[in-house]
């Protein structure tokens, strides 16, 4: 039997998580085949096929999927299941939207958010904000698996020419209808793939005590991320949210500033590969997970560390 | 207008969870457990839209076992007008959890579920989608904003890459995001007054569903250990200790 992938795309471009639960979804079967559903999504669908570990791309275009709404996408994706031992996406919010609809109807008990493939059936996933792991094994049929994505490399992206078959989509829901996306433009690289990411917690105090950590982030090329704690009183957008239930990241250096280090926070973090906090209070939990602490005032240290990363020579990017 | 509201007991959020020693799960005995915490914001904002006068009913219903009795109770006192126990005993998962909500609801007749977006016990962020996916109703996921209209609802939806607006006619199932308000504390008046409001109980086995596990949990174990780390005295320190012990900088 064969692994079904639920691409996420912007009608454009396969977004970034896709390819590594393309990983993810190898690991579970070699027959690799990935479903694109959108709009005037050519482009998407010959980057599927580029992806050298994907053997078939199914790519189905229609208006229906021009805003990738669970309701359309799940009848689409339940014509096209027959073959399929698996059905799996990434657990970031596009697929924790997803997948439950797809597998409540197709009666099975969905895996979420495996951080590892042990076999066909089994698989290793966190639970109770990762401070536990564990192994679950499906019995159903026909396995409904969420990846998190921060746990496998991304696949390569080109080098492959996997066949393109176009197919039907299936009814359109008509009791739900998209308004708006109020995307939040960057040049920094994507909080959930970044090589570096500093994060600001309550100890900024306000918005714009932010642009200390954005200087960082500049001479970094880090991307910015909060605690929830940040993100409830407003300081930044929800997008920058770093833990349980808003990102998890894995970046090889995590700079938490003004951030005392909830389990909640932790569990977005924690298995980051170096970790620095920063905070006055030497007690704060986050210094029980930081390979380097400093207890300072983050508004001395930010200051100095922006300085001390101008005298140095190079910069790893 | 009637609204449903699912709410889950699991371990508070402020404890340090343990893993059994045996592997089979983790420590529950004589730990403070409470309400799931988004499903306080689900309660919370169907009480509110009770207020605002566009609902009539509110009614809170939990699944688990004898003890999860209190979360109703608690939804009571901050102003559910009643409740619906629905025992079994054991870990229920999300799919057989939205098949015993589909029987409620087919039941009750409410306009609207709520729930929280996920359990902070299993993390597996399932029910309220499975239940809109078997009711064929829209969903509005990762809520953080719910204005009512006449047959339908407008709602913001938190998503990695900002936010999206959605409109969904009712009947409809909306998971709540702990943004989406802040849950009032019950008074004592009111906790005392919820004792009094009608709590109905309900055997999952006399609903016709079938709760048996599809997942076989093998073992439970604790994540690895980080190596402890060490304290820097100066910026500088750190600094020299990213770019020539670590090597990341």
């Amino acid at each position: 039997m064969s692994v079904l992938l639920i691409a996420e795309h912007n009608n454009t471009d396969l977004r970034p998580f896709t390819f590594n639960a393309a990983t993810a979804a190898s690991k579970i079967n070699e027959d690799l085949h990935i479903l694109v559903l959108g709009n005037k999504s050519d482009s998407v669908a010959k980057a599927a096929s580029e992806i050298p570990l994907v053997k078939k791309v199914i790519h189905v275009d229609n208006e229906i999927f021009d805003n990738f709404t669970a309701e359309n996408y799940t009848s689409t994706i339940l014509k096209h299941v027959d073959n399929y031992s698996h059905i799996v996406c990434s657990a970031n919010t596009f697929g924790k939207n997803l997948m439950p609809r797809v597998a409540a109807l197709l009666d099975t008990s969905q895996v979420s958010d495996i951080v590892n493939v042990i076999s066909e059936d089994t698989f290793l996933r966190p639970i109770y904000a990762g401070n536990a792991f564990a192994t679950v094994k499906s019995t159903d049929k026909k396995k409904c698996v969420t990846i998190r994505p921060t746990s496998f490399d991304p696949a390569t992206s080109t080098g492959g020419s996997a066949e393109i078959v176009k197919s039907e989509p299936g009814d359109k829901f008509e009791s739900s209808k998209f308004v708006k996306r109020e995307e939040i433009k960057s040049d920094r690289p994507e909080l959930g793939t970044a090589r570096v990411v500093i994060s600001g917690g309550r100890g900024m105090q306000n918005s714009d005590n932010f642009k200390l950590i954005t200087a960082i982030a500049d001479k970094l090329n880090a991307a910015i991320g909060a605690s929830r704690a940040a993100v409830d009183a407003g300081y930044i957008t929800n997008d920058h949210q770093v833990g349980q239930t808003g990102k998890v990241v894995v970046p090889d250096l995590y700079i938490a500033v003004g951030i005392s280090g909830a389990i909640q926070h932790l569990a977005g973090m924690k298995e980051s590969k170096v970790i620095v906090a920063i905070n006055k209070d030497g007690e704060a939990p986050i210094f029980s997970v930081a390979d380097y602490g400093l207890e300072a005032d983050l508004f001395e240290a930010l200051p100095q560390f922006l300085e001390e990363l101008n005298k140095l020579n190079t910069i790893q990017k | 207008m009637k609204i449903l509201v699912a709410v889950k007991r699991v371990i508070d959020y402020n404890v340090q969870v343990r893993v059994k020693d045996d592997g089979t799960g983790v420590v529950t005995d004589n730990v403070k457990m409470s309400t799931n915490p988004p499903d306080d914001n689900a309660i919370e904002e169907a009480v509110k839209i009770k207020e605002s006068g566009k609902a009539k009913e509110v009614v809170a219903i939990t699944i688990g076992d004898d003890k999860a009795q209190e979360t109703v109770r608690k939804a009571l006192a901050v102003g559910a007008d009643r409740g619906i126990h629905v025992k079994v005993d054991g870990i229920v998962e999300p799919l057989a959890v939205s098949k015993i909500l589909k029987k409620i609801v087919e039941k009750e007749n409410p306009d609207l579920v709520f729930m929280g977006k996920q359990a902070i016990d299993d993390d597996c962020n399932q029910t309220g989608q499975m239940l809109a996916a078997i009711l064929n109703w829209p969903q509005a996921t990762f809520a953080s904003k719910i204005e009512v209209k006449e047959k339908s609802l407008e709602v913001t939806r938190e998503i990695d890459e900002g936010l999206e607006t959605i409109e969904v006619n009712i009947p409809a199932i909306v998971t709540c995001d702990l943004r989406l308000n802040e849950p009032r504390y019950a008074s004592l008046p009111n906790i005392m007054k919820a004792k009094k409001k009608p709590l109905e109980q309900l055997n999952a086995s006399d609903l016709g569903v079938d709760t048996k596990a599809r997942i076989e949990q093998i073992k439970v174990e604790e994540p690895p250990k980080r190596k402890a780390g060490i304290k820097v005295a100066s910026v500088s320190e750190l600094v020299q200790k990213l770019k020539n012990e670590a090597k990341v900088i």
